[in-house]
């Protein structure tokens, strides 16, 4: 029963979810930044990785945007507009996978910590208390310089980097939710502490591991595009909307578009996983059902 | 204290008195989406100077809403005075601005709230609060304002006062709070006094000197008060008239002797009818020969307190402290005292919720360090139903799942079969299959109750601790939950623990009482005895403090000094003194002090 009631709840729960304006803007946006970065290789007009002879100026500056080059060139005369579509790939992995798995570790290590307490949970979070007190970027690059750099590698030390925040605020709800009377109730029921974290206390928490997810997502490309700049993220040529902002900063005065488009882009990726992390947490939140 | 005839030549006097505060036809209106919805509608009433109008009514009833449109604090800008007037002698307040309305607040009517600890400021000494409230109303000096607060706390009856100014309110009991609370409201001397369930927070015997200090100053100083409050009892005490409130409306007023000898409406009939009353509790049955279902023999309780550089324990808190007791198939055990006795303490050790020193046997099985199968076992015979409805139910999980759960952690994997027992739970409690599947927030607090007592029924325990379950709930609702209680005991055969601070609910639901005071229990025996026959000086205060609802009950006098803390933290390693209890009677147990 459980199950069909969770399907039940989860279709209607989309239902509702569709309902909502906004939620369906940024579902669209979702939609499109991934459909663009699975379908790169049809519809880029250029290879991103290819230096054309023409993407420079007689003076060897970049091309601002024109017919052909739709977003103008980078300074080595690649096709901008190119390199975006190849990059989302780079940049969505490592928001989507990178934020996931930290989001996973830290609230695993707050869950722990914030129910069980004792010493368990104390030793738990002073040891979040010492990776948050590390300097995250540091770490970042002993991770990076021991592993060989790859795309994996490099969403792997960025989660290991960022769970450290969410820990701490999952560990914080966790402690108030365990002091409640209906967990008391759920274990004088002689339920198993297994079914009173994952029934009774994670569905408390979803709006906000929703929360911070989505914040998340742009935090989690631009540390990747430092990563990048100091040489131990994504290796070039490889492209992602982090490392191009990089590339091109000292141009940013006379080729600002090198800066904005890839900019305006991680911006509205943050926003779309905004818009629909806002509206998920919402219609699963059965308290708030009916009204709006 | 004065005899009937001086009371009755007395509210002749006041009726003729002045009149203060004056309602016309007030309605007060919330804006919603679809218009105005009137919370509070058409209520007209006078107060005059010396006199105690108290507003009675269940929680909903609009009785606060009216107390905040006389003080102008109606939330803005969604609640507001739509029509009808508010005026102080005379003089409209409700057409006042909020800087107008800042120098009648306080300075010509005060206020205080239920919560004493939240409507102080825990950052401040007294002193300083009260020396601030006087001097934002007064040009006095910061000496002269200090002298007055001394004034006002010595008025209160607050040992030492000057040594008091100097504390922060965590230092002070809850009814040292309360106290404080008047003093402040009373130190500008207000024309009127809005006492908005001043006592409801408190102890029996707390609440007992609280409205004799009320009582004393409006004597001495004429305040008109304006009591807000939900107890029938309380109302009969302290008040000269009553407005009987119900859904934003006056249902009934007049003169409290009136009210509650004849009253005209049936609204206040069923209200008076549901007080549960001392003295009602029916004629003594034998124990029942069944088996015991709970043994408890020297419980004991105690958390520690670590402190210092290297954290070690300093101090103990000794919650429980050699309890025994037992309770057999089919008997209601009660246990009565006031907050921070134990009480609640031993409920939870009872299900396993606490660890516990002595032994604990419940149907055979001995409570303690258990496996999971064995926390699974006790499960099946021991449950409990908390104080409050709202925060023992999962908000994000269906009442009927919620219901069907302990079935599903008790390897029942038939859905179809689940469902139908929580429909049959739903049945036994008063609430309709429909309801099945809607969340908790969806129902009334005294619904949830009926959920939360399904839920604890679901596998059919042996035994059903009850803390404080009704305690929260309005006393109509109160009345039909424990009805509801009762006859669900008797349908299953349980034995149940009932933990209540409430006199009269534990007298008209008990076969067995123990009276606790800090930790022990002072006193033990069938309800008879203890309540016909109270031996030890507790239990005999604690029976003379509950509010009588019946205006013609004259309490015996009691002085006492103001009472003090009394913690149950002592420093590590102190042994407590221990009652002996020696029985006076067949199974009437009195302790007595060594």
């Amino acid at each position: 029963m459980t199950a069909v009631l969770a399907t039940r709840g989860a279709s209607s729960a989309f239902k509702r979810l569709l309902q909502r304006k906004m939620a369906l803007f940024g579902l669209a946006l979702v939609v499109l930044i991934v459909g663009a970065a699975i379908l790169a290789p049809m519809i880029a007009p250029y290879d991103p990785y290819e230096q054309h002879f023409d993407g420079l100026s007689l003076y060897g500056e970049p091309l601002p945007p024109d017919a052909t080059y739709l977003l103008g060139t980078d300074l080595l005369g690649r096709d901008l507009l190119s390199r975006l579509l190849y990059g989302a790939r780079t940049s969505l992995i490592i928001g989507v996978m990178a934020n996931g798995i930290a989001l996973m570790i830290g609230t695993m290590i707050g869950i722990t910590a914030g129910y069980f307490q004792g010493w368990l949970g104390s030793v738990l979070m002073r040891f979040t208390d010492l990776m948050m007190a590390f300097p995250a970027l540091l770490l970042a690059i002993c991770l990076a310089a021991i592993f060989q750099p790859s795309i994996w590698i490099v969403a792997f030390v960025i989660a290991l980097v960022n769970w450290v925040q969410t820990a701490r605020v999952i560990y914080t709800e966790t402690s108030a939710l365990a002091a409640r009377d209906f967990i008391a109730a759920e274990r004088t029921l002689g339920a198993s502490t297994a079914r009173i974290l994952f029934r009774h206390i994670l569905p408390h928490l979803v709006p906000l591991i929703i929360v911070w997810g989505t914040l998340g997502i742009s935090t989690t490309v631009l540390l990747e595009a430092t990563l990048s700049y100091l040489g131990v993220g994504v290796q070039p040529p490889t492209p992602s909307w982090g490392n191009i902002i990089f590339e091109n900063q000292t141009y940013f005065q006379s080729a600002p578009w090198l800066v904005f488009i890839p900019g305006f882009a991680i911006v509205v990726l943050a926003l779309a996983f905004n818009l629909v992390g806002d509206a998920l947490r919402d219609v699963l939140d059965p308290t708030l059902r009916g009204s709006d | 204290m004065t005899k009937l005839t001086d009371l009755a030549s007395e509210t002749r006097s006041v009726s003729d008195a002045t009149v203060v505060l004056s309602l016309c036809d007030l309605t007060v209106s919330v804006r919603n989406q679809g218009g105005t919805l009137p919370l509070v509608n058409e209520i007209s009433f006078d107060l005059r100077r010396g006199e105690t109008l108290a507003i009675a009514g269940e929680s909903g009833s609009g009785k606060s809403i009216t107390s905040l449109a006389i003080m102008g604090l109606l939330p803005p800008p969604a609640v507001k005075i739509t029509a009808g007037s508010i005026s102080l002698n005379g003089e409209p307040l409700s057409t006042l601005g909020e800087a107008e309305m800042r120098m009648i607040r306080g300075n010509r009517i005060a206020m205080i709230f239920q919560e004493p600890m939240t409507s102080l400021n825990p950052m401040m000494s007294i002193g300083i609060q009260l020396i601030e409230a006087i001097r934002a109303h007064s040009t006095l000096s910061q000496r002269e304002a200090r002298a007055e607060a001394i004034a006002a706390l010595t008025a209160v009856r607050l040992s030492d006062p000057a040594r008091r100014m100097s504390q922060y309110p965590h230092e002070l009991s809850g009814g040292m709070r309360q106290r404080v609370m008047i003093a402040m409201a009373l130190a500008l001397k207000p024309e009127v006094l809005i006492a908005d369930e001043p006592t409801t927070a408190l102890d029996v015997t707390v609440q007992r000197e609280v409205l004799e200090l009320l009582r004393d100053l409006q004597a001495t100083q004429g305040t008109a008060i304006l009591l807000i409050t939900h107890d029938m009892g309380v109302v009969a005490e302290m008040a000269d008239r009553v407005a009987i409130m119900r859904k934003g409306r006056v249902v009934e007023t007049g003169e409290v002797a009136q009210i509650f000898a004849a009253p005209t409406q049936s609204y206040t009939r069923e209200l008076l009818a549901a007080v549960p009353r001392m003295g009602q509790g029916g004629s003594a049955k034998p124990r029942p020969e069944t088996a015991i279902v709970a043994d408890l023999q020297e419980v004991k309780v105690g958390f520690d307190i670590r402190g210092g550089v290297l954290n070690r324990i300093t101090h103990r808190v000794h919650a429980v402290e050699g309890v025994s007791f037992d309770i057999r198939a089919g008997e209601t055990f009660s246990l009565v005292g006031e907050s921070g006795c134990g009480k609640s303490t031993i409920a939870r050790a009872i299900v396993g919720l606490v660890a516990h020193e002595g032994q604990i046997m419940i149907a055979g099985q001995t409570v303690g360090a258990m496996t999971a199968a064995a926390r699974r076992s006790l499960s099946t015979n021991a449950q409990i139903v908390f104080q409050d409805p709202m925060s023992s139910l999962d908000p994000r999980m269906t009442v009927g799942d919620q219901i069907a759960e302990p079935l599903l952690i008790h390897g029942n994997h038939n859905a179809a079969n689940r469902r139908a027992r929580a429909s049959e739970l739903m049945l036994k409690v008063g609430l309709t299959t429909a309801q099945l599947d809607n969340y908790p927030h969806e129902f009334s607090g005294g619904q949830r109750q009926r959920i939360c007592i399904a839920r604890a029924l679901a596998l059919t325990p042996k035994l059903l601790v009850a803390d404080e379950s009704v305690a929260a709930l309005d006393v109509s609702v109160q009345a039909r939950v424990l009805a509801l209680i009762q006859s669900l005991k008797e349908e299953f055969g349980i034995a149940m623990l009932f933990i209540s601070h409430d006199m009269a609910v534990v007298e008209n639901i008990s076969d067995r009482v123990g009276v606790m005071h800090r930790g022990q229990i002072v006193e033990m025996g069938s309800r008879a005895q203890v309540f016909g026959n109270p031996q030890h000086p507790y239990t005999r205060r604690l029976m003379e403090a509950v509010p009588v609802a019946d205006p013609a009950y004259l309490h015996p006098i009691e002085t006492r000094p103001t009472e003090e803390i009394i913690s149950p933290v002592y420093t590590k390693g102190t042994i407590l003194t221990r009652n002996r209890l020696i029985e006076v009677a067949v199974g009437h147990l009195v302790a007595i002090e060594t």
